[in-house]
C-alpha cells in the first residue's frame, strides 16, 4: 500500500463509527526455509455493529489476521509491523497483562473446531463462571452461575444442562457455548473463525440466525472469518476479501458480490455452483495459490489473472476506493503510466 | 494388634474412606465404575495367587535339598516334607493354601524357628512400605515439577537440562545409583548410614506397635529414634525415588507440551484467563489423565525396584525376605510374600482406575 493510501486510511479511523482499525498490520512465521509473511501490510477497518465477512481461500492469511487482532500469534510467529486500534487504544503499545484484561471481556473469539475448544474436563458452567470471575473478581461464585444460566437459556439451551461436560453436547450445541463464552462480559467485538466449518447446513442456518438476533440485542460488532462465500452472503453486511496476505477487495456485500472488481474476487465467485447454472461448466481458476516464501513481484494475483497487464507483475497496485467505500487492489481500476493497456 | 494388619490398615482406611467419599459425591455412572472394578480385584487377586502356587511347584528345587544339601539321608528328607506337608498331593496343599490367605493365616515358615509368616510378613512388609511409599511421593512430584517447567521452556536450557535428566537416571540401574549414592554420601561425605532402618541404640528404645518405625517413634514420642529412621530412610528413598522420577519427569513434559496446543488451551487464552491457570487447570489437569496409568504402573515396578534397592541398602522389607526365602525355597513364605505384593499391586490398579473415573468425566464403564 502506498504512503498516501495508508494516510487517506487514517484519517477515516477520526470518523468515530470505527470500532477497530488494523494499519499496515504484518505477521511473519519463521519456517527452516525463511520468513513467510501470512499477513502482508493489511489495513481494515471494522465498524461499530457491523457484520465482516473475511473471505479467501486456506493460506491467505485470514485466521491469522483474526489470532493477530487478539494478539494471540505465537513463535514462531510474530508480528513485525502494523498498528491495532481498539476503543482508542493502540493494543500493540498495550502490556501482556492489559492484553489479558481485554481479551474475553471486551474481544470474545470464537473457533473453527467446537468439539476441541472446550476444556474436556471442565464443566460448562466452569467455563462461564471462570471467565466471568477472571474479569470481575468481585463477582460472586454464585452470582458468575446465574448470570452464566441466564446466557445459556437465551442461547436456547436448558438451564439444567449447564452442569454437563462438553463431551455430552452436539457440535452445534457446543458452538451456542462457545458464543455463550464470548458473550459472558458483553465483548464489543467477537471475531469468529470459521465458526460454522464444523457444522450441518441445518445447524449452520440455526447458528446464522441466532448471530444476527445476539447482534441486534448485545449491540455486537462480528468478524466473520471464513472460506464459505453462501455463510458471507447470507449473513455481512461488509466483505473483505484476502489473496494471498493481503487485502484484494472491500465492500458492501452487494458491491462484492454484485459488482466485483477484482479478477480473483470474479473468479471466486463464478467457480461457486449454483442451482441455477443451466448445464455449462463451473469456472475454473488457474493456477494454485502462491507460495508465501516467494510472493510474485507486483501484484500477487498477476500470475492467475485473466487480464493481467505488463504492470501487474511490476508494480504492486494500492489498496485503493473505486467507488466510495469499495475498494480494490488492482491496477484495472487506477492510473498508471504503465506501458499495458486495459 | 498384629503389625500386619495395623500397617495394612494404617494405608487401608484412609483409602477406603476416600474410596467411599468419591462413590458417595459421584454420579450413578462413576458408581458403577468403582462398584465393578472393586468387584474385579477379588478374582484379580485369586488368579495371581494361583499362579504363583503352581509356578512354584513348577520350580526346580525343594526346601529338604536346598537346606539338606545334595548328600542328604532319604529318611531325613521324608521326615522334613512330611512335617512340612510337602507330600500331600498338590490339590490338598493348593486347598490348604487358598484356606490360609482366606483366613489370613499364612502358615508357619519352613526354615528357621517356623515362625508364623504373618509375623514375618509384619516385620518386612511396614520396612518395605516406609521405603517404597516415600519413593513413589519425591518421583511423583520430582517428576511433576520437572516435566511441568521444562514444558514450559520448551528448547530452552532448563528443557534440555530436565530431558538429560530423565534419560540418564531412567537409564541407569536402580542398584547401581544407589551403590554410587551410597559412595558419595555415605561412606566419602559420610551424611548418611550405610544401611539399616535404624540405629542400633534407637531400636532398643522403640516400641513397636506397627513396625512402621516413623509411625511407631511419633506414638511413643521417640524423637531420637523417629530422627534416626529418618535419617536412615533418607538415601534409599531418594534413590529409589529419583530413579523412578526421570520417567516420570518426560512423561509430564511431553504430554502438558501436547496439551498445551490444544484448541481449548487458544481458547482459554482467548477468554483472557491466566497463564497459570492454562496451564496448571487445562494443560497440567488433562496431561495428568495418560500419566496416572503410567504412574500406576510405574509403582507396581517400584515394589520389584525395592528388591534390588533393599539388598544395597541392606533394608530388612519384603524385597530381601524373599531373596533370602527363595534361596531356601521356603515355598510358605515366598508364596504369601508373593501373595502380599499381588494385593498391594491390585490395590494400586483400583487407586489408579478411580482416580482416572474422578479425574476424567468421560471415562464410562
Amino acid at each position: 500500500m502506498t504512503q498516501d493510501a495508508i494516510a487517506a486510511d487514517r484519517s477515516s479511523v477520526a470518523t468515530g463509527d470505527v470500532l477497530y482499525s488494523i494499519r499496515d498490520l504484518s505477521v511473519e512465521y519463521g519456517t527452516r526455509a525463511g520468513e513467510v509473511a501470512a499477513v502482508d501490510r493489511v489495513s481494515l477497518d471494522i465498524r461499530k455493529g457491523e457484520i465482516l465477512g473475511l473471505v479467501g481461500e486456506s493460506g491467505c492469511g485470514k485466521s491469522t489476521l483474526g489470532k493477530a487482532m487478539m494478539r494471540m500469534i505465537s513463535p514462531p510467529g510474530r508480528i513485525t509491523q502494523g498498528e491495532l486500534w481498539f476503543a482508542g487504544e493502540d493494543l500493540m503499545t498495550v502490556s501482556e497483562a492489559q492484553m489479558r484484561e481485554i481479551r474475553g471481556a471486551r474481544l470474545g473469539m470464537v473457533f473453527q473446531d467446537p468439539m476441541t475448544s472446550l476444556n474436556p474436563l471442565s464443566k460448562i458452567v466452569d467455563h462461564l463462571t471462570e471467565t466471568i470471575t477472571t474479569h470481575e473478581p468481585s463477582v460472586s461464585e454464585a452470582a458468575a452461575r446465574d448470570r452464566a444460566e441466564q446466557l445459556i437459556g437465551r442461547l436456547g439451551l436448558r438451564v439444567e444442562r449447564i452442569d454437563d461436560y462438553p463431551h455430552q453436547f452436539s457440535g452445534g450445541m457446543r458452538q451456542r457455548i462457545m458464543i455463550a463464552l464470548a458473550l459472558a462480559l458483553r465483548a464489543d467485538l467477537v471475531i469468529a473463525d470459521e465458526p460454522t466449518t464444523a457444522l450441518d447446513v441445518i445447524v449452520e442456518a440455526q447458528f446464522l440466525d441466532l448471530l444476527r438476533e445476539l447482534r441486534a440485542e448485545f449491540d455486537l460488532t462480528i468478524i466473520m472469518i471464513t472460506h464459505n462465500i453462501g455463510v458471507v452472503a447470507e449473513v455481512a453486511d461488509r466483505v473483505a476479501v484476502m489473496y494471498a496476505g493481503r487485502m484484494a477487495e472491500l465492500g458492501s456485500v452487494d458491491e462484492v458480490f454484485l459488482d466485483t472488481k477484482h479478477p480473483y474476487g470474479q473468479g471466486l465467485l463464478r467457480a461457486v455452483p449454483n442451482i441455477e447454472l443451466d448445464g455449462s461448466d463451473l469456472y475454473q481458476m488457474e493456477g494454485a495459490p502462491p507460495n508465501l516464501l516467494h510472493t510474485p513481484s507486483g501484484c500477487p494475483f498477476h500470475p492467475r489473472c485473466p487480464h493481467v497487464m505488463p504492470i501487474c507483475s511490476e508494480r504492486e497496485p494500492a489498496f485503493a476506493e473505486v467507488t466510495p467505500g469499495h475498494r480494490a487492489s488492482c491496477w484495472l481500476f487506477q492510473e498508471h503510466d504503465g506501458e499495458g493497456e486495459r | 494388634m498384629h503389625p500386619l494388619l495395623l500397617s495394612v490398615l494404617i494405608f487401608g482406611v484412609p483409602a477406603a474412606i476416600a474410596l467411599g467419599w468419591v462413590f458417595l459425591r459421584g454420579g450413578g455412572a462413576l458408581r458403577r465404575y468403582i462398584a465393578t472394578r472393586v468387584a474385579l480385584t477379588l478374582p484379580m487377586v485369586f488368579v495371581l495367587v494361583s499362579v504363583v502356587f503352581l509356578v512354584l511347584r513348577v520350580m526346580p528345587g525343594d526346601v529338604a535339598s536346598a537346606t539338606l544339601g545334595p548328600k542328604a539321608n532319604a529318611e531325613v528328607r521324608q521326615n522334613i516334607e512330611e512335617t512340612l506337608g510337602l507330600d500331600d498331593p498338590l490339590v490338598v496343599q493348593y486347598a490348604r493354601f487358598l484356606g490360609q490367605v482366606a483366613t489370613f493365616d499364612l502358615g508357619d515358615s519352613f526354615v528357621g524357628a517356623r515362625r508364623p509368616v504373618v509375623d514375618e510378613l509384619g516385620e518386612r512388609l511396614p520396612a518395605t512400605l516406609e521405603l517404597v511409599l516415600p519413593a513413589a511421593g519425591v518421583a511423583i512430584a520430582l517428576g511433576l515439577v520437572l516435566g511441568a517447567s521444562a514444558a514450559g521452556h520448551r528448547r530452552r536450557l532448563r528443557d534440555y537440562a530436565v530431558r538429560m535428566f530423565g534419560v540418564v537416571v531412567y537409564s541407569m540401574p536402580v542398584f547401581w545409583l544407589g551403590m554410587l549414592a551410597k559412595g558419595v554420601f555415605s561412606i566419602w561425605l559420610g551424611w548418611t548410614p550405610v544401611a539399616g532402618r535404624i540405629d542400633v541404640l534407637a531400636n532398643a528404645t522403640l516400641e513397636r506397635t506397627t513396625n512402621l518405625l516413623v509411625v511407631d517413634s511419633i506414638l511413643s514420642g521417640n524423637w531420637e529414634a523417629l530422627r534416626s529412621a529418618l535419617h536412615h530412610m533418607v538415601l534409599p528413598v531418594l534413590t529409589l525415588g529419583v530413579s523412578i522420577s526421570g520417567l516420570f519427569a518426560r512423561l509430564v513434559r511431553i504430554n502438558v507440551i501436547e496439551t498445551l496446543q490444544q484448541d481449548y488451551v487458544a481458547a482459554a487464552r482467548a477468554r483472557g484467563l491466566r497463564e497459570r491457570t492454562v496451564v496448571g487447570a487445562y494443560a497440567v489437569r488433562n496431561a495428568m489423565i495418560p500419566v496416572v496409568t503410567v504412574i500406576g504402573l510405574q509403582v507396581a515396578i517400584l515394589l520389584a525396584g525395592t528388591v534390588l534397592t533393599e539388598a544395597v541398602f541392606n533394608w530388612p522389607g519384603m524385597g530381601l525376605y524373599l531373596v533370602e526365602r527363595i534361596k531356601v525355597r521356603d515355598f510358605q513364605a515366598v508364596q504369601s510374600a508373593v501373595a502380599m505384593f499381588a494385593l498391594l499391586v491390585a490395590a494400586i490398579g483400583l487407586a489408579v482406575d478411580v482416580v482416572y473415573g474422578v479425574l476424567d468425566p468421560r471415562v464410562e464403564y
